[in-house]
């Protein structure tokens, strides 16, 4: 699968009814680490058929940003059932998405 | 056995990397995050040579597929420790261990932390290093920046664009900053000047909600800010090197412009290195000078 763009009306959905744990990667087009952090989102989406992978554009979505305390990108959040579970903020290589993602 | 480890794949790193394979060298570059380095924050960059503009993001995948091409390995792994076995050097990391004749330690800096209980929690979450990065989610409202270096007024300045509110925190009542910056400041009504204080408490729910600032008679107050912005400098990560590496008080490598550290062999390229100004092509140089250094080493062993 590919890396999902989701907004405001799409995140409930999407995201919080998700049956697979849920990567989402809060970014922005300005943003230099954002987008080396892209290619390691688009191949765990391509790879992992456990996990669904999102992408959400802050400078579009800022309701979603600021209703996720989201105040620093790139920033990825694990969501299980509907619930965050983990958090990361920064630039980070693929092992440490993969941690992240978990069991 | 490669000829050349390269520990860091920033400007320096890289440079160094084409300047080693053009040398017909063989190269690993071990890099701990991604490729770049702290270059890739940077929006536009305007004093590079050539170039009237380019993003730093740009930058860094150009200088990537140039480096690529040429033929230099990349693993993306943390280098832990530098083992001087004489003719050969082993680089560990966290995954597992290289050898190679010539070692160029160029890890570069990064954030100095103010080092207040809750500070690494709060990274994300209300805290930030960087006002160009973050500063589009305090739109209105009220920040704190800490720190009275030229980035902490220029980060101040930024803000003031965009907050309702920047208090900005020194522990001194002058700035080390340019006096243009700390004029432009004191002209702008959204600008609070919190002086003689250091930040010594953060208060935070879900994220952060007010800061505590003690001033030099001991008295303590209490600020409100949705985010706050740390620039106390930065700081060279050669920590894990220093047997191998002499460093100063500072923790930088006490290498000359020949970026020759105390062991044959090991060198040290870019802002990790002592000197005086830490540029993008100050950078690059260290790496082309290096790279030569070890070339010229590696022929000195047969």
């Amino acid at each position: 699968m590919a890396v999902i763009e989701v907004t405001k009306d799409t995140f409930e959905q999407e995201v919080l009814n998700s049956d697979k744990p849920v990567l989402v990667d809060y970014n922005a087009d300005w943003c230099g680490p954002c987008r080396m952090m892209r290619p390691v989102l688009d191949e765990l989406a391509a790879e992992r058929d456990d996990i669904k992978v999102v992408s959400i554009n802050i400078d579009d979505e800022d309701e979603l940003a600021e209703d996720n305390d989201i105040s620093s990108i790139p920033c990825l959040v694990v969501y299980k059932n509907g619930k965050e579970a983990a958090r990361n903020v920064g630039l980070v290589p693929k092992d440490v998405v993969i941690d992240l993602i978990g069991g | 056995m490669y000829d050349i480890i390269i520990i860091g794949a920033g400007p320096a790193g890289m440079t160094a990397a084409i300047y080693a394979r053009r040398a017909s060298k063989s190269v690993l570059l071990l890099e701990a995050k991604s490729y770049g380095g702290q270059i890739i924050n940077t929006p536009d960059i305007e004093n590079y040579p050539v170039e009237a503009h380019i993003s730093g993001f740009d930058f860094a995948q150009k200088l990537y597929e140039q480096t690529k091409a040429l033929g230099a390995e990349f693993k993306f792994e943390k280098a832990v420790e530098i083992k001087d076995e004489g003719d050969t050097k082993t680089v560990v990391t966290v995954k597992d261990s290289y050898t190679a004749k010539a070692v160029i330690i160029a890890t570069g800096s990064e954030n100095r932390k103010l080092g207040v209980e809750g500070e690494d929690k709060l990274v994300g979450r209300g805290i930030s290093y960087c006002a160009t990065c973050d500063g589009a989610f305090y739109r209105n409202k009220v920040v704190a920046v800490v720190g009275g270096g030229n980035t902490a007024l220029e980060d101040a300045l930024y803000l003031a664009d965009l907050a309702q509110t920047v208090y900005l925190i020194h522990r001194r009542d002058e700035f080390r900053g340019e006096e243009a910056n700390a004029q432009r400041l004191r002209e702008r009504e959204n600008v609070k000047l919190v002086l003689n204080s250091t930040v010594t408490k953060l208060n935070a729910e879900k994220r952060l909600k007010s800061i505590e600032v003690t001033n030099k008679n001991g008295e303590v107050t209490e600020l409100e800010v949705n985010g706050l912005f740390v620039a106390v400098g930065r700081v060279p990560e050669n920590q894990n090197f220093a047997s191998v590496a002499e460093l100063d008080q500072a923790g930088y490598v006490a290498a000359s412009e020949n970026c020759r550290t105390k062991t044959p062999g090991i060198f040290a390229a870019g802002d990790n290195r002592v000197k005086e100004v830490r540029q993008l092509v100050t950078a690059a140089s260290d790496g082309a000078v290096a790279a030569t250094e070890a070339v010229k080493y590696i022929a000195s062993l047969k």
